[in-house]
């Protein structure tokens, strides 16, 4: 091989970039060079660091039988206007919508009426006639499906990222997957449960008035008054949990979340802190409407179905304000107007899957991981030099190139580096000499051969060049399909995998030969090459 | 000068051997075979049969006993406690398999249990939970990893090394074809990916991609005892293991494509001997090689397995099973199948004068 001096001039070129962009990681006090350095350092995945994964899945068939139920009352009011009569639409376990016309008479006038305004979003899927009503069974377009299953999704993926944002998470990464599911990470937080009640909170808020001439004994055994619906009132206890209390309330509701435009934490003059809410312009014109109609009634603050407090109303409320207590802790105050402010959820979510690592268990795993990289580093390279002489120092110095190339490219593609990743630095320490292995091997072969050292070198490095790409490129597809099958840890794994693999081919076939050029140009001719 | 393991003229008779080998394979084989049926199937962990996993440090040296006792009769699910790690790091693991457990309310019910019922403090350091929709997802996932591993190591050995893309190509078309008609009959996964596995098999067979077929019967070989291993010791089956067993798969393949490439090279020469020796010969001359870099990743990997900590103990040790069955297959199962079906025959003399040139 020709042109040494420009591989040399390439090689350094190379390793001096990997340093630059190394150097970050692996000196964590950069000092007064910090602003000639490239600051990224090797980003830690959560099991490294610590943190929260969460895999949300979106309750997708609720949030149809949600929009069914709600486009149901509206074609009841729809229809109310051009004097048809629509009975109970409700939807069934089945996720269809049903309803009942009430006379035979007005079936064009009800059809046409789903025609003009509804043909986009429903179908209509049977007609029974009965004794003098029709009853209507409809269910959502395969496209209108769609559509809303793409809004939810952003809706819900918005709402979520509001949420925490507000919850002061530095650097949470929140992304869509398949199957309607959402993954969240949030880095170094210890508090799952806060987290997970944060996210998994629909947040909606209704306000209804309390039924106080309903038998709330008798509602609790099932006889609910036509109109209203049997709910619990949470009671705080001293001690922190909380007493469920049987209240009726009726079902219509007044005024929901939806007009709200901030939630704060406030305090009373107990220095108890409460939610204090802002409305909107609408909201605050029905909020002085309801509260001017119903002095002296109760109007219980309900979300996601529990009863947050039921105050009596004692005058008009003008000005768009309204405030829930409850005995809150700081915190759940906290909570609780982050989730106001941020919206509700259009749709349940589930938490399909959770991983969440202490802090100080992934401090372990990363002091574990680099003693056993030390520990075995320092075992090959002393092996190395005892087996190969200065051809085992010569990989040695591939072997620092190739961590050095390694933590170069995780840190400056921002790829991160996980438990397994590490593990995969590890693997690849021994693997990496594979390819001086073979050079060497070879060229020892071709030197019994009775070939000049200079020849042997040639042969020994054009025969196992081709060896070595045809061996790692395969591991390179098995880390490719590990990086697309893989999730987490496990894509971490293949990244490392792959960089470290491509590391080894440089440094083994370019950088190994410079040496082995240089070495045997200083050599006295004549004598023979002590590999 | 280095030192030598072994002797420039060694001449092991690797090939006249297959025979006490295939048995030795077919009997460890068979032997995993009997752990998983025994165990009546794989020992999935959480990744792909759902549950809880909640990792507990306590403060000093506590029995398995003490905290299996102290859970009990708390109106818990069915939990198994296991020690984790070989540090003595006080460490322990809390196993869940039931499904539709809340996570949030296990850890809080089980830190209560076990700050209220043991005199040791306590901490819960690690969490996962994993639900059968996502568990079953993960399992997919994971097989289909394994089959694509396997189809595109075959194609790529196919035409890089036997300079035969246009077969591979075909192959690969069969395959998906294959695949799309199964496809239609709405198999479960498994039975799909082992269909297409054997389709693999039957199309190398049938194309004559005679190296392909033996370096992928010994990635087969390879990953089969490794599972079995893993189920005769009662391991656990998880996302780690897999991942341990696709990296198996390309260090095995490493091995074999070396040993492949000698035999190829020396069948080229003008007096080469009968395959036999051929195979033979290859072997012994690869062996330093094959050695030594085995044992400089054994190394590394006893070193994770005695250093690195609990978690990523079961990964080590499926590498090293992995990599000790990997250097024997690309030896015995490699070679030995390739003296049985005899190598491709050779077909683009131009690239060998280039080679040779």
């Amino acid at each position: 091989m020709s042109g040494l001096r420009w591989r040399i001039v390439a090689a350094v070129l190379v390793v001096g970039l990997a340093a630059v962009y190394a150097l970050p990681s692996i000196l964590p006090d950069k000092g007064p060079l910090s602003s000639v350095f490239p600051d990224k350092e090797v980003n830690l995945g959560l099991d490294l660091k610590g943190g929260i994964n969460l895999i949300l899945g979106v309750d997708m068939q609720t949030a149809v039988n949600n929009t069914l139920e709600r486009m149901g009352e509206e074609l009841r009011a729809e229809a109310r206007e051009d004097k048809i009569i629509v009975l109970s639409p409700q939807v069934g376990s089945e996720g269809k919508l049903h309803f009942e016309l009430l006379t035979r008479s007005k079936e064009k006038a009800l059809d046409d009426l789903l025609d003009n305004y509804y043909a986009d979003q429903l179908r209509l899927d049977s007609k029974e006639p009965g004794d003098r009503r029709i009853r209507y069974t409809v269910s959502m377009t395969s496209q209108y499906r769609e559509k809303l299953q793409k809004m939810t999704i952003d809706q819900v993926l918005k709402v979520i990222r509001n949420r925490i944002n507000q919850f002061g998470v530095t650097e949470p990464d929140i992304r869509r997957m398949e199957n309607n599911r959402l993954q969240v990470q949030l880095p170094g937080l210890e508090d799952a449960q806060r987290a997970v009640d944060l996210i998994q909170q629909t947040a909606h808020l209704e306000f209804q008035l309390v039924d106080d001439e309903a038998d709330v004994d008798k509602a609790t055994k099932g006889v609910v008054p036509p109109g209203s619906e049997l709910a619990y009132l949470q009671k705080p206890q001293p001690d922190g949990s909380y007493t469920r209390q049987p209240i009726v309330l009726e079902k219509n509701v007044l005024l929901s979340g939806e007009y709200i435009t901030d939630a704060q934490v406030a305090f009373d003059q107990f220095n108890q802190p409460y939610v204090a809410l802002s409305f909107d312009r609408q909201g605050a014109r029905i909020f002085e409407r309801v509260t001017g109609e119903n002095v002296h009634e109760r109007l219980a603050i309900v979300l996601d179905e529990k009863v947050y407090s039921a105050p009596t109303i004692q005058e008009k409320i003008s000005g768009g304000r309204a405030s829930i207590t409850g005995q809150f802790s700081m915190q759940e105050a906290h909570d609780l107007a982050i989730v106001l402010r941020a919206g509700s959820l259009p749709a349940p979510v589930d938490i399909l899957s959770e991983r969440s690592v202490g802090a100080s268990l992934g401090q372990q795993s990363i002091e574990q991981g680099i003693r056993s990289i030390v520990v075995g580093g320092i075992l090959v390279l002393l092996f190395m030099v005892v087996y190969y002489g200065i051809g085992g120092l010569i990989t040695d110095i591939l072997l620092f190139l190739n961590i050095l190339l390694i933590v170069a490219v995780l840190a400056g593609f921002g790829a991160t580096l996980t438990l397994p990743g590490i593990a995969g630095i590890i693997l690849l320490i021994g693997m990496a000499v594979d390819a001086s292995v073979l050079i060497y091997e070879r060229i020892r072969e071709e030197l019994r051969r009775g070939l000049s050292p200079r020849k042997a070198v040639d042969e020994g490095f054009s025969r196992a060049t081709l060896t070595i790409v045809d061996a790692n490129v395969t591991t390179i597809v098995a880390a490719v399909i590990l990086y697309q099958f893989g999730t987490g840890p496990i894509r971490g794994f293949a990244v490392t995998l792959s960089i470290g693999v491509l590391a080894s081919m440089f440094t083994a076939i370019f950088v190994c030969r410079i040496f082995f050029d240089l070495w045997l140009r200083q050599r006295k001719p004549g004598s023979s090459l002590n590999l | 000068m280095g030192l030598r393991i072994i002797k420039p003229d060694t001449n092991i008779d690797f090939m006249g051997k297959r025979v006490v080998a295939m048995i030795a394979s077919i009997l460890v084989l068979a032997l995993g075979l009997g752990a998983v049926i025994y165990n009546g199937g794989l020992n999935y962990g959480i990744d792909f049969a759902g549950g809880i996993n909640i990792q507990v440090k306590f403060a000093r040296d506590v029995e398995v006993r003490e905290i299996s006792q102290a859970l009990r009769g708390q109106g818990l699910p069915e939990i198994r406690v296991q020690e984790l790690g070989l540090d003595r790091a006080n460490e322990y693991l809390l196993r869940i398999s039931a499904l539709d457990v809340n996570a949030e309310e296990m850890r809080d019910r089980i830190g209560t249990v076990l700050s209220e019922n043991m005199t040791v403090d306590s901490t819960i350091q690690r969490l996962e939970m994993v639900g059968p929709k996502v568990g079953a997802d993960l399992k997919n996932k994971a097989l289909q990893a394994l089959f694509y591993a396997v189809l595109f190591i075959s194609i790529y050995i196919s035409g890089r090394f036997e300079q035969r893309w246009m077969t591979a190509g075909i192959m690969a078309a069969g395959l998906l074809t294959g695949l799309y008609v199964l496809g239609l009959l709405a198999l479960p996964l498994a039975y799909l990916v082992l269909s297409a596995l054997l389709i693999t098999l039957g199309l190398c067979w049938y194309l004559r991609l005679n190296y392909a077929l033996g370096a992928v019967v010994a990635l087969i070989h390879d990953v089969l005892i490794t599972v079995g291993i893993f189920a005769l010791l009662g391991k656990e089956f998880d996302l780690t293991t897999v991942a341990a067993l696709l990296t198996i798969i390309g260090y095995s393949l490493n091995d074999t494509i070396i040993i492949y490439d000698r035999i190829r090279e020396n069948l080229r020469s003008k007096n080469a001997p009968p395959l036999f020796q051929t195979i033979n010969r290859s072997v012994n001359q690869t062996l330093s090689r094959t050695l030594l870099t085995s044992g400089t990743t054994l190394m590394v990997v006893l070193c994770l397995i005695i250093l690195g900590g609990g978690v990523i103990h079961d990964f080590a040790l499926a590498l090293l099973i992995g990599i000790l069955v990997g250097t024997y297959s690309s030896i015995f199962v490699a070679g030995s199948l390739l003296l049985g079906i005899g190598p491709t025959p050779e077909n683009e003399p131009e690239e060998e004068a280039v080679q040779a040139a």
